[in-house]
């Protein structure tokens, strides 16, 4: 595994000036990271370090911390089924047990085609549309085992691509900042008078 | 039944297909909050919005206007983050506020930037939110080629820029001082307090405003139909309309819109428009009226009215304005198990009764669920509780029933040591039988 790449780096360029304080890009490098590579891996770690000038150790320090952060490879295709309170009220745990079932895997391993690695997760906010689960993210909601097995069978064909990319691409829109329209005021820590405005 | 006939104020957009774009937020008003704002100066909109009465739709229920007048005087730069890191189990009505009507929250969060002087804002949104960040992007990047955000907006003289931020999966980043922490490149650990509140120090230890996403949805609405007519909405303590999600077993789950005060739970979980019901026709057995934090209520708690000061001396609290229902085929055990587990799985680990407390808590109820459990297990899991959210339990009566110990007395730096607790109480108090069964016979009655 890599470094950032030179495309990953220069987008990593244009985040880290959008706060006043560099260290405020850690968590949105590490996505940088997670992106490119579908995990976060060590060298990518140490390339953040230098672009925040932080130790790695700093980086890991805060990388650990949040359970999106995949300090190993992935499968292609994370799969989260949410069994917390309005889910198992529905059958969430049902569900689990049934898409452990249908990929030959328990909660928090990866079949050995590298292609999917299921998890047992937390609310994930969609608790008026339960059983639900999500893909690298994205929902899949009021789900049947019928319908989580057609999932599994698309995403393994390939026909879900454009619904569901790889994982570690969350948003695929990115902000973009005209230099013209950046104001800087936060950047620069400068105050706002009060009543400035014409 | 009294469904209210109030018009929604921030879910309008919701059944639009193009309500999320910047031309179909134009179509209808959208914008023209923030042109009168500015003509109005800060000032005067700080005025509309005590005037309005907009208690804080994230959980503490903290009037927003109070919240933005305890920033300190003459401090700048001041900043200003938006708090969408939704994650409170039962909750989901700031998702569907970010995904269907990003420009919304947009609008009341310059508006507001633009009323507390703001130097900079940021918007956090959960991680695991992929449609609500794609949303917002495309909204900003919309906004900003349009002059509503960045420099001279609306030809006006005042600037403010927005960025987008997003988390990594960490429920107690939903605290405002760990989402903070966050936001400087921190692991999400709550900060020690005093000060109370991000006010006085926050973002890089400057004045920082941390509002959550519905609270600031309906700041546009207030700019242009003014704070009384916001307050008139509701009752006196509970003003306007908020957002409830509605799940578990009721025949329509769903996030509605509902008018404060007037509503009942009741009318929620029974009027057709609503919940339409228990499912099958089965009977109530209680309700999580706020969240996975919240104490549970009771089948003879129902007719208590959506207000804050209603439910508080209930013994619960609104909360995040989530409300999962349990009918009586519910295990309590297990329900309280899972929520427990919930807890200890997203303590941060900071405070050691929440991250010793909880653990045990857990494994304590997995051996009851499990066939193992031993009649002294339910004192210890008072006892471990006591240690975590101090007693007496249970709370001296309350009209003759008794309560969960509430508000949650903590020793903890925040309320989510407390909130591992409140599950136990609130199923040991009325459900103990339930736990003999799973002691004394090894299984369920409900299996």
């Amino acid at each position: 595994m890599a470094r950032l790449s030179a495309e990953s780096e220069e987008l990593a360029r244009t985040i880290i000036p959008r706060y006043p304080r560099s260290r405020s890009a850690l968590i949105p490098l590490l996505h940088v990271a997670q992106e490119q590579d579908g995990w976060v891996s060590p060298e990518a770690i140490a390339h953040i370090a230098e672009l925040l000038d932080l130790t790695p150790v700093e980086v890991l320090g805060t990388c650990s911390f949040y359970g999106m952060f995949k300090l190993h490879p992935v499968g292609r295709y994370v799969v989260g089924v949410c069994t917390n309170i309005s889910c198992l009220l529905l059958g969430g745990e049902e569900l689990l047990a049934h898409c452990e079932a249908r990929l030959g895997i328990k909660a928090g391993a990866t079949t050995d085609d590298g292609m999917f690695t299921l998890e047992d997760v937390e609310c994930i906010a969609a608790c008026t549309d339960a059983p639900c689960l999500q893909v690298n993210y994205r929902y899949f909601l009021n789900l049947t085992h019928e319908q989580a097995d057609a999932l599994f069978d698309d995403l393994r064909a390939g026909r879900r691509g454009d619904e569901v990319p790889e994982h570690g691409t969350l948003t695929r829109v990115r902000q973009r900042i005209a230099s013209e329209r950046w104001s800087g005021h936060g950047a620069e820590g400068l105050p706002v008078p009060p009543g400035q405005v014409r | 039944m009294a469904v209210s006939n109030a018009a929604p104020i921030i879910s309008t957009r919701f059944a639009a297909d193009d309500g999320h774009t910047l031309a179909g937020y134009e179509a209808s008003r959208g914008y023209t909050a923030l042109r009168k704002a500015l003509g109005m100066g800060p000032d005067a909109v700080l005025e509309e919005v005590k005037a309005a009465n907009l208690q804080g739709r994230g959980g503490a229920g903290f009037p927003a206007g109070a919240k933005w007048g305890f920033l300190p005087k003459d401090v700048f730069p001041r900043y200003f983050v938006v708090n969408g890191d939704e994650s409170e189990p039962g909750t989901c009505k700031d998702r569907p506020l970010m995904e269907h009507d990003p420009h919304q929250l947009l609008e009341g969060l310059l508006i507001s930037c633009f009323a507390v002087r703001a130097a900079q804002a940021f918007v956090y949104v959960r991680g695991e939110m992929a449609l609500a960040q794609e949303r917002l992007a495309t909204a900003l990047n919309e906004a900003y080629a349009a002059g509503y955000v960045g420099r001279d907006i609306m030809g006006s003289g005042w600037s403010i820029d927005v960025v987008l931020h997003w988390g990594a999966g960490a429920y107690i980043v939903g605290e405002e001082t760990a989402l903070i922490e966050s936001l400087e490149g921190q692991r999400g650990m709550p900060r020690l307090k005093p000060p109370y509140f991000p006010a006085a120090k926050g973002l890089y230890l400057q004045p920082t405003v941390v509002n959550n996403v519905e609270t600031l949805s309906n700041i546009p609405w207030i700019v242009l139909q003014g704070g009384a007519a916001f307050a008139a909405l509701g009752t006196e303590k509970a003003a306007g309309t908020r957002l409830f999600a509605l799940s578990g077993h009721v025949r329509r789950p769903g996030v509605y819109e509902v008018e404060m005060g007037t509503t009942t739970f009741r009318d929620l979980v029974e009027a057709p428009v609503y919940g339409g019901g228990i499912r099958h026709g089965n009977g109530l057995k209680a309700f999580i009226p706020g969240g996975a934090s919240a104490p549970w209520l009771y089948p003879e708690q129902l007719d208590l009215a959506l207000d804050a000061s209603v439910v508080g001396p209930a013994g619960s609290m609104l909360g995040s304005g989530a409300v999962i229902v349990m009918d009586d085929t519910t295990c309590a055990v297990r329900a309280a198990w899972r929520l427990v587990k919930f807890f200890a799985h997203e303590s941060c680990g900071k405070c050691t009764p929440c991250r010793e407390g909880g653990a045990w808590l857990e494994k304590i109820l997995r051996r009851i669920i499990d066939g193992h459990g031993r009649e002294e297990d339910i004192e210890l899991l008072l006892d471990v509780g006591d240690n975590i959210s101090p007693g007496p339990f249970p709370h001296p009566p309350l009209d003759g029933q008794p309560g969960v110990p509430f508000p949650f007395k903590q020793t903890t730096i925040c309320p989510l040591g407390p909130s591992t607790v409140s599950p136990i109480h609130s199923s040991i108090l009325r459900f103990r039988d339930e736990y003999l069964i799973h002691i004394k016979e090894g299984g369920c009655r409900h299996d």
